[in-house]
């Protein structure tokens, strides 16, 4: 896989880097994992495999021998050889097809996987990209023009092109309903009794706005300031992917997926993880407000959420066995 | 099963929780959580995932998927995970050698290397031979790591070097010393960040390439060495 014109921000990830946090290495791993897995669900691949995490403008790329890929996330209107190609289908493409990425229509980060995966080494169990440190990924850094990916497969997908150019394969993923939603599940914080009844009301009921300073370490909001009890300064504890900071201008930061370890600023609420694809798809400028909600339903919603996922996944298989 | 009084455990989202052991930072306190590291590294149960020591916390990531469909199908993943918590940590703990190595570490505090130092030295009123044998001659217990990947919030420092945390972040060199109220560390990368930087070590602290790549660990004891520019050229 060749890229032949840089986007903006696009990097190999996966599902995260576990196990390092303990020595202030964060997780790094997909915005919206929920997209990745099911690109690598409908492509037979583990759904933990690495793929690209797309920002727009996109790159463009090349493909440099067959293979089958599938793209989910965001709608970046998706064109191979200048012809529109479906999302959360799999495409067979051949040697010389070109993937461009036409506008932004939809979402904020779309996802690109192959069947059988990237052949890049893993860095302390990961490929995930981990920006800050250099490591990981391809070459520790975004892709750049030139850049070409290894890739992991296992036979000549060339076989399955019916006619001269792509082909696309008939099962598909269900378009997910909510990515435009606006409302975000969190869970009460350690720290919510800090803001004032004012400031609850205010975390509630406010329609907040995604502000430019939003990225892959956190997005910062816009509203109206949330007062909060006078209160000891907080020694520095874990934070994670999800968890709402407030900060001391009375402002929120949502800490997303390449979120530093520790924090020392109060924690009002944490977002589910089941809704975490919905924020990593929104762009600045979007509107999102907070519901209050208990872990008995952010469990629930996560095991759905699985449950689809392995529905899928079986449904997926069962279309490549006819593929021998 | 017996309460432990001294702690309180809460959710840190719905895939981890935290257990604190309040919020004032000491030695003993920090202990505790080392003590919490020990219990879980030895005893691990079934849907772990890592652990996240800080000055006073330990928190414990789990999956909660894993747990619902294998071990809990009845209760919350978070009522499964704070009763194996309780159960672990009134577990008699064995503390190894390695949770209390001690590592030196070479530092040049010339100011011609270090020009940020004059701030420190105006701030407190000391002179530089006095900034290095404060600065020297005790050994930081490591509280915790966190901010950058390697970094480590080491302390306490003596009061007559201390000096609060800049307003606003500056650019710092990979291997710069800093001082932060009563804490020292040292970026492992170069980042911004608001420590005051009074040396810098040509240790890394940081080396993705190696097998381990944080040089420290929560637990560890360090002391500081001084070396001249000559040393640190050619280190």
């Amino acid at each position: 896989m060749h890229i032949i014109k840089a986007g903006i921000l696009d990097s190999i990830q996966d599902g995260g880097r576990y196990g390092y946090q303990e020595r202030g290495i964060n997780p790094s791993g997909a915005m919206d994992r929920y997209a990745l897995q099911e690109a690598n669900v409908l492509l037979g691949n583990d759904p933990g495999e690495a793929g690209i995490e797309l920002h727009f403008p996109a790159s463009v790329i090349r493909f440099t021998q067959p293979l089958v890929l599938a793209l989910t996330g965001a709608d970046f209107g998706p064109r191979i050889n200048d012809t529109p190609v479906p999302l959360r289908q799999c495409i067979v493409v051949n040697e010389g097809d070109v993937l461009h990425f036409s506008r932004l229509n939809k979402g904020a980060r779309a996802y690109l996987s192959v069947k059988d995966g990237f052949g890049l080494e893993k860095w302390l169990g990961s490929m995930s990209t981990h920006l800050r440190a250099s490591a990981g990924g391809y070459h520790g850094r975004r892709l750049q023009k030139g850049d070409l990916l290894p890739l992991n497969t296992k036979r000549d997908y060339g076989a399955l092109v019916q006619e001269d150019s792509f082909t696309v394969l008939p099962w598909k993923a269900p378009d997910k309903e909510g990515l435009t939603s606006s409302e975000i599940h969190v869970l009460k914080g350690h720290e919510w009794d800090r803001l004032t009844t004012e400031g609850k009301t205010r975390f509630r009921e406010q329609e907040f706005t995604i502000s430019r300073q939003a990225d892959r370490m956190g997005y910062r909001l816009e509203g109206e300031a949330l007062a909060s009890i006078p209160a000891d300064e907080l020694l520095s504890s874990a934070v994670s992917f999800g968890t709402i900071q407030l900060l001391p201008d009375g402002k929120l930061i949502v800490l997303m997926a390449d979120h530093q370890t520790t924090g020392g600023y109060p924690r009002p609420g944490h977002v589910i993880t089941a809704d975490h694809g919905k924020l990593a798809q929104k762009q600045p400028g979007e509107k999102l407000y907070f519901r209050l909600t208990e872990m008995t339903f952010a469990e629930e919603l996560l095991y759905l959420q699985e449950q689809a996922l392995r529905r899928l996944q079986q449904e997926c298989l069962t279309n490549w066995a006819k593929y021998g | 099963m017996q309460e432990d009084e001294s702690y309180e455990i809460f959710p840190l989202g719905d895939q981890a929780l935290t257990v604190c052991w309040g919020n004032r930072l000491s030695d003993a306190a920090n202990r505790e959580v080392g003590k919490g590291v020990a219990r879980f590294n030895q005893a691990p149960f079934p849907g772990m995932r890592e652990l996240v020591p800080a000055y006073t916390s330990l928190t414990i990531y789990y999956d909660p998927l894993y747990i619902r469909q294998h071990l809990a199908p009845a209760k919350t993943a978070y009522t499964y995970v704070c009763e194996q918590v309780k159960r672990i940590l009134n577990q008699p703990v064995q503390i190894t050698t390695a949770s209390s190595r001690l590592i030196r570490i070479p530092v040049c505090y010339d100011p011609q290397l270090v020009p940020d130092q004059e701030h420190l030295l105006t701030y407190t009123g000391v002179r530089t031979e006095e900034l290095i044998q404060w600065h020297t001659e005790r050994t930081y217990r490591v509280y915790m790591m966190g901010f950058l990947p390697g970094f480590a919030y080491m302390g306490e420092v003596d009061e007559r070097i201390r000096m609060p945390r800049k307003k606003q972040p500056v650019p710092a060199a990979a291997g710069s010393v800093g001082i932060a109220g009563i804490q020292t560390g040292i970026y492992p990368l170069a980042s911004p960040g608001g420590w005051n930087i009074i040396g810098l070590t040509p240790v890394r602290l940081f080396d993705k390439n190696r097998k381990d790549p944080c040089l420290l660990s929560a637990g560890d004891s360090v002391q500081f060495f001084p070396i001249d520019k000559y040393e640190f050229a050619h280190y």
